[in-house]
């Protein structure tokens, strides 16, 4: 009897957010693998189903194919100069944890991550611009010609990868030094006895103890990297001014194509490659992880 | 017996005090190394945004000086009073704020429901909901923010800060995390004396739980803030029309204009960062404490 009483209360507490929960979330993305199948123009009144000729498509749409290639870039590019900077600098504030300093280093590494997108990309507009940005001054002043960075089609995206990083690092950092703090201190007190110095026991120790943590970080940084869009929005404006063309990225086209081209199912099927893409880097790394429990 | 210990037990020799000293100072300056190391990365991390808050004071011609000035000579605020004036920067603002607002009451709240319900009631059927609760969590909003702009077109609530609130009334992770939070730090004893002593449900939750939770709520209601702030793609879809715009989408859009050039866009952009770096700064705690938490998830 009182059990039943809490578990009617239990139902009805949980009723309204569960309502909110299935229209805000469970139906869009039901519906997002609905309409990927179907043939949908906002403008004709009739859906018709099409199967999976959305995605034959995309197959051989060049834009597509370049955003997908360009977000693979970005995404494993802010990956690979994210994470070894993460873990270092994350390894030398935990060794100052007890200094002063630590809080304004993990304060300033931070910031990046917590600001708005647009205005920090925009301080980086600056840095990068061909005619008043710092960037090319420095260059010059070494003698090297000055580039356009943010017009030529290889250089935006270094542009990009480089913004990106800047605002991963903070979070890498971050999840690092927790990472760092729960690593038993016994076995670095038994390393030391031995006679390992810091850099082997950094190397040794506390890469390999660290690895679910890595895994973890990369899998999140590189889920937002193929959902790269205002970075590259605010950046990458091509010579018209129209922003985004100059590198585009999933996010940007799959737009482009619904609310431009009113070509509601085929974004849906670009948005269901996005979900696969995501799935299986998780599934990479949850994989990964029960591979380790198993030694 | 214990003299004859003390007899035996002869101090450090000269040798070992000199390699004391020696190792000690080795990693005096080791330390110091770091330190140095350390404080250059933070300042290259900050530098950007210090030269975009100097920016926004300088005259056109001292933006393109070079080395960069980090105090501008002669600050003006004419970038400033040229933004305010072509642009509806303040009710941008307004617009994010409202709905940076909203969106964290409506986490925190639902969160805390939900949290506390999946934590301290394990019934089968709940238990099967928090899974499904989870596995959406890995689904990125881009994926189904098309179909959302459907349904919010059909509500009738595009270009309002209802629309917007739309895509950012639940977030899986902050039940995730309350519900953490409710298993490690509420004992079932308690609540089990509550309704011993007659209290009803609604009454534990209110008067028990949820003071019980304030340091986690606060930390999600940082997070949450935040994210709402800082969002992009779906108000840049939802809010279209120049009075409805977040600051986000109404500064990348003054940004591709012809005319703009980079002293107003900086003062623009700095009327934005200032606040929220001080408002960082002062959640500092909170603020980490939620992020740290996300990276517990295994």
């Amino acid at each position: 009897m009182l059990k039943r009483k809490r578990f009617i209360f239990a139902i009805l507490a949980i009723l309204p957010t569960l309502a909110i929960f299935g229209y805000v979330r469970l139906y869009p993305i039901a519906d997002t693998l609905r309409l990927s199948l179907f043939k949908w123009d906002i403008l004709s009144r009739n859906k018709p189903f099409i199967g999976l000729a959305n995605f034959r498509e995309l197959m051989g749409d060049h834009l597509f194919l370049d955003a997908l290639v360009n977000t693979t870039i970005i995404a494993f590019g802010v990956l690979l100069l994210t994470i070894p900077m993460a873990l270092v600098i994350a390894a030398l504030i935990f060794h100052r944890t007890r200094s002063r300093m630590a809080g304004f280093y993990e304060t300033a590494v931070f910031i990046p991550h917590v600001v708005s997108l647009v205005p920090a990309a925009m301080a980086w507009k600056w840095i990068f611009d061909a005619r008043l940005g710092p960037l090319n001054a420095l260059l010059n002043f070494f003698g090297i010609p000055a580039q356009n960075w943010l017009f030529d089609p290889v250089l935006s995206v270094i542009c990009i990868i480089v913004l990106c990083s800047w605002q991963a690092l903070g979070y890498a950092v971050l999840i690092y030094i927790v990472g760092f703090k729960n690593l038993p201190v016994s076995l670095y007190e038994a390393a030391k006895l031995d006679g390992a110095s810091g850099p082997q026991s950094f190397w040794f120790l506390s890469i390999p103890m660290l690895k679910p943590i890595t895994l973890y970080v990369s899998v999140v940084t590189l889920v937002s990297g193929f959902n790269v869009y205002a970075q590259a929005f605010v950046l990458a404006s091509d010579a018209q001014g129209a922003p985004g063309r100059q590198v585009r990225v999933l996010v940007l086209d799959m737009l482009e194509n619904s609310f431009r081209n009113y070509r509601v199912g085929y974004a849906a099927s670009e948005a269901v490659v996005l979900l696969v893409i995501v799935l299986v880097l998780t599934l990479i790394q949850f994989s990964m992880l029960r591979e380790r429990g198993r030694i | 017996m214990t003299a004859e210990i003390a007899t035996v037990d002869i101090g450090p020799t000269a040798d070992e005090l000199a390699e004391g000293r020696r190792l000690r100072r080795r990693k005096r300056l080791t330390n110091l190394a770091i330190d140095v190391f350390l404080v250059i990365v933070s300042l290259l991390m900050l530098l950007p945004l210090v030269f975009l808050v100097a920016n926004a004071f300088k005259t056109p011609a001292e933006m393109l000086a070079w080395p960069p000035t980090i105090l501008p000579r002669d600050p003006t605020l004419a970038n400033f009073s040229a933004v305010l004036g072509e642009t509806p920067l303040i009710r941008w603002i307004g617009n994010s704020l409202a709905f940076a607002v909203l969106s964290t009451v409506a986490i925190v709240a639902t969160s805390a429901i939900a949290g506390y319900i999946f934590g301290k009631f394990r019934f089968g059927t709940l238990n099967l909901i928090f899974a499904l609760f989870l596995a959406t969590a890995i689904v990125p909003f881009e994926v189904y923010m098309i179909p959302l702009y459907f349904q919010a077109k059909s509500l009738g609530i595009l270009n309002s800060v209802w629309g917007l609130l739309l895509g950012y009334l639940v977030m899986s992770f902050g039940i995730f995390l309350i519900r953490q939070n409710v298993i490690h730090s509420i004992p079932d004893e308690l609540l089990e004396a509550a309704r011993i002593d007659g209290a009803g449900e609604f009454w534990i939750f209110l008067h028990i739980v949820l003071p019980l939770l304030r340091g986690a709520l606060g930390a999600l209601a940082v997070l949450a803030f935040f994210q709402a702030w800082t969002a992009f793609a779906w108000p840049m879809i939802v809010a279209t029309t120049r009075t409805s715009y977040t600051i986000e989408v109404g500064l990348a859009l003054f940004q591709t204009g012809f005319t703009v050039d980079l002293g107003r866009l900086s003062a623009a952009s700095a009327t934005v960062l200032i606040p929220s770096i001080l408002l960082f700064v002062i959640l500092r705690r909170n603020f980490v404490q939620g992020v740290a938490s996300t990276g517990l998830k295994e």
